[in-house]
């Protein structure tokens, strides 16, 4: 509670004792002859301790031509009761009116802080080496290239190399991963994850200001920032409604008892009421409440979002288009596969392995890496590499060819190809066929999972892109359900591809594009909604996306769309909810149903309901 | 010139907005954001201009909600 919610608590108890005093004293005593006079005094009291701050603010509004603000509407109402001689009403209405100022105040202040308490990964200070010594500074004080200390259970405060000591990184925080991260020397560290054990000694690699922890934190700072559409709507209804309601309050002032001649003190109160429900509060908090909770809810789980009018577009995503490696698969080869003919597994294995082990590529690499123990392949000679066909050594007198089929048919050797996702490597030792292996990039576990998930929230249709082989990207595609798939693309492709989609689609149809952000950046900023995934350290993704997943697991992309959706129900309703109330209660004012009890109902309990209804967007089941 | 400020007082989102507004109108602001739920407020201007401008900012911010102050 801050020092002015305890000073407006107090007041608000004292006024509402001396309310109560004056109500029961009359019924008490009914037959002490002053005891009306102490009761009207007990009551004006009782209003100046509450409202006399709005009284002062309505006037000084006024001169400031600040006139429809709130203190302007509740001054004129309960002065304008006080007037009509509805005492007791005008105290019970400034008393509801601060009661509730006072909930929405600290309903306010308590979600931002829940909120604050998510992002809290500020490290607070550095543990620096300078002249063999420890010194205890500032983050923002070291500079790039000194050793910093990290004891167990501290946050690391800036990021760098490990140069001494080993650990196990708790990265929750900012991944939303529970599974600790073990490093050693030489690994990259970001700040914000938390050292589990022992003592790490870290030779920073950015400022603090660059460094991880500060870049997170300004992003979700600044994302509500960035209105979303519906956000700015409610702004701009706000300054239409408050003077449409009280023309309105005029008019139903004047024209009833006009026509009618007469009842001027019982339409004056109908006025009143409505100028007590036309106070916006209620919608226009609410709504970015909604927001700022389902931001500070996805930075929880590793999500980051950009702006609230990224979280919005992204609920209404339609198309998803995925780039393939490092999105959907891991983007590391894997023997998936052994076809040995007239030999064993192992044989064809280590025979590929022998030739490969002389090779750089990707492929040729993950050959080498299918083996228990590495063959030593230093007696080969005659290393013949063919680009785009493959890799031919003489080894012990035997010629050993690994590669496609254009080079088996180049050496005049019969294959036989399997049906497969992945690339096929023959292999053959003196002419002689032994059979080929098949080296695929494999999807991620959480994949396939991924799309169904995404199917079910408001996914009609999922593209994806990649440069690899048709036939390869067919496969996996379809192990994983996707509806379309484009191959053999050139990075500048995928942005053609992105666009010619962009123009293709209907408008009311949103396509989020999902990539690593390596070489996509241009596709990431020109989707609907960019998604870069498993972005933690790579500054072009972070700066191109929209939404930033932290670690690289596709099932939080349907997860974001999943709070997203949700955000976005919590805003409709709040807004229904507000408006509904406040239109029921108007229409029973002005039918003399209801009284000015009810229109401040109207105004300050529905903003706390609202409130109370935002702070759910900050809670996100996984 | 991009600046950051933390707002005191700041009590009502609806105020929040018309503060923003009326920042917005003052001449030499070339960017300005109030977050109601940071209690920020992000002003740009050109540095030259920038004390002058934040003046007027908070003499419109106080127009609208007395007790609001930025802390400079």
């Amino acid at each position: 509670m801050s020092r002015k919610q305890k000073k407006n608590l107090i007041r608000i108890g004292f006024s509402a004792a001396l309310f109560l005093i004056g109500l029961l004293l009359p019924v008490v005593f009914p037959d002490f002859a002053a005891v009306q006079t102490i009761a009207f005094v007990l009551q004006m009291i009782a209003y100046l301790t509450v409202g006399l701050e709005v009284l002062k603010d309505a006037f000084s509004g006024i001169r400031n031509g600040q006139v429809f603000d709130e203190n302007f509407l509740m001054a004129i109402a309960t002065v304008g009761a006080l007037l009509i001689g509805e005492y007791h009403e005008a105290v019970a209405v400034m008393l509801f009116y601060q009661i509730g100022e006072w909930f929405q105040s600290y309903a306010v202040g308590k979600s931002r802080a829940s909120i604050a308490e998510l992002m809290d990964i500020r490290p607070e200070t550095a543990e620096v080496e300078r002249n063999g010594e420890i010194e205890t500074v500032d983050p923002e004080e070291v500079s790039p290239g000194e050793i910093i200390q990290v004891r167990a259970g501290e946050r690391i405060p800036l990021d760098g190399i490990i140069v001494e000591g080993t650990s196990a990184l708790d990265t929750s925080a900012l991944t939303g991963e529970s599974l600790p991260r073990d490093v050693a020397v030489g690994d990259d560290v970001i700040s914000g994850c938390i050292n589990q054990s022992g003592l790490l000694r870290i030779r920073t690699t950015r400022r603090y200001t660059d460094s991880t922890v500060a870049r997170i934190l300004e992003l979700v700072e600044n994302a509500s920032d960035k209105k979303a559409t519906v956000e700015s709507f409610i702004t701009r209804f706000a300054r239409v409604y408050t003077p449409a309601v009280c023309l309105l309050a005029l008019l139903l002032f004047l024209i009833p008892p006009l026509i009618t001649g007469g009842g001027w003190a019982d339409w004056g109160y109908r006025a009143l009421s409505f100028l007590v429900v036309s106070c916006p509060c209620a919608l226009v908090i609410s709504v970015p409440l909604s927001f700022f909770g389902g931001i500070g809810g996805a930075s929880r789980c590793g999500i980051l979002v950009k702006g609230s009018n990224h979280l919005e577009m992204l609920s209404r995503a339609s198309i998803a288009v995925f780039d393939k490696t490092g999105t959907l698969t891991h983007g590391r080869f894997h023997v998936t596969q052994l076809h040995p003919v007239r030999t064993d597994e192992q044989t064809l294995l280590e025979t590929a392995a022998i030739a490969e082990s002389h090779s750089n590529h990707p492929i040729s690499r993950s050959i080498c890496e299918a083996l228990k123990e590495p063959v030593s392949a230093d007696e080969c000679h005659d290393v013949k590499e063919i680009a785009g066909q493959g890799i031919t050594v003489v080894y012990h007198g035997q010629t050993i060819a690994a590669g496609n089929d254009k080079l088996m048919s180049a050496l005049g050797i019969a294959v036989t190809a399997p049906e497969t996702a992945g690339t096929v490597v023959h292999v053959a030792r003196d002419g002689e066929y032994l059979g080929c292996l098949v080296v695929a990039d494999e999807p991620k576990p959480g994949a396939k999972e991924a799309l169904a998930a995404l199917r079910k929230e408001s996914i009609q249709k999922t593209v994806m892109l990649t440069g690899d082989q048709h036939s390869a990207a067919k496969a996996v595609a379809a192990q994983l359900g996707i509806d379309e798939v484009h191959a053999q693309l050139l990075p500048q492709d995928k942005l053609n591809h992105v666009e010619r989609m962009l123009e293709e689609k209907k408008e009311d149809q949103v396509l989020v594009y999902i990539g690593d952000g390596i070489n996509d950046a241009p596709v990431l900023t020109r989707a609907d909604v960019g998604v870069a995934m498993g972005a933690l350290g790579s500054d072009a993704a972070v700066e191109a996306a929209d939404i930033v997943l932290m670690d690289d697991d596709p099932r939080k992309l349907a997860l974001a769309l999943r709070i997203s959706r949700r955000t976005l129900a919590i805003v409709r309703q709040n807004i229904a909810f507000a408006l509904g109330v406040k239109l029921l209660v108007l229409i029973l004012v002005a039918l003399g149903r209801a009284g000015m009890w009810l229109a401040v109902f109207a105004d300050v309990g529905v903003s706390v309901i609202a409130i109370l209804n935002a702070m759910r967007a900050l809670k996100v089941k996984a | 010139m991009k600046k950051v400020f933390k707002m005191q007082e700041l009590d009502c989102a609806n105020c929040a907005a018309k503060m923003e507004e009326a920042i917005r109108k003052i001449p030499g602001v070339e960017h300005a954001a109030m977050n109601f739920m940071t209690q920020k407020l992000t002003l740009e201007a050109a540095e030259a201009d920038f004390d002058r401008v934040l003046d007027e900012a908070q003499k419109a911010i106080s127009r609208i909600e007395k007790d609001c102050l930025i802390i400079r």
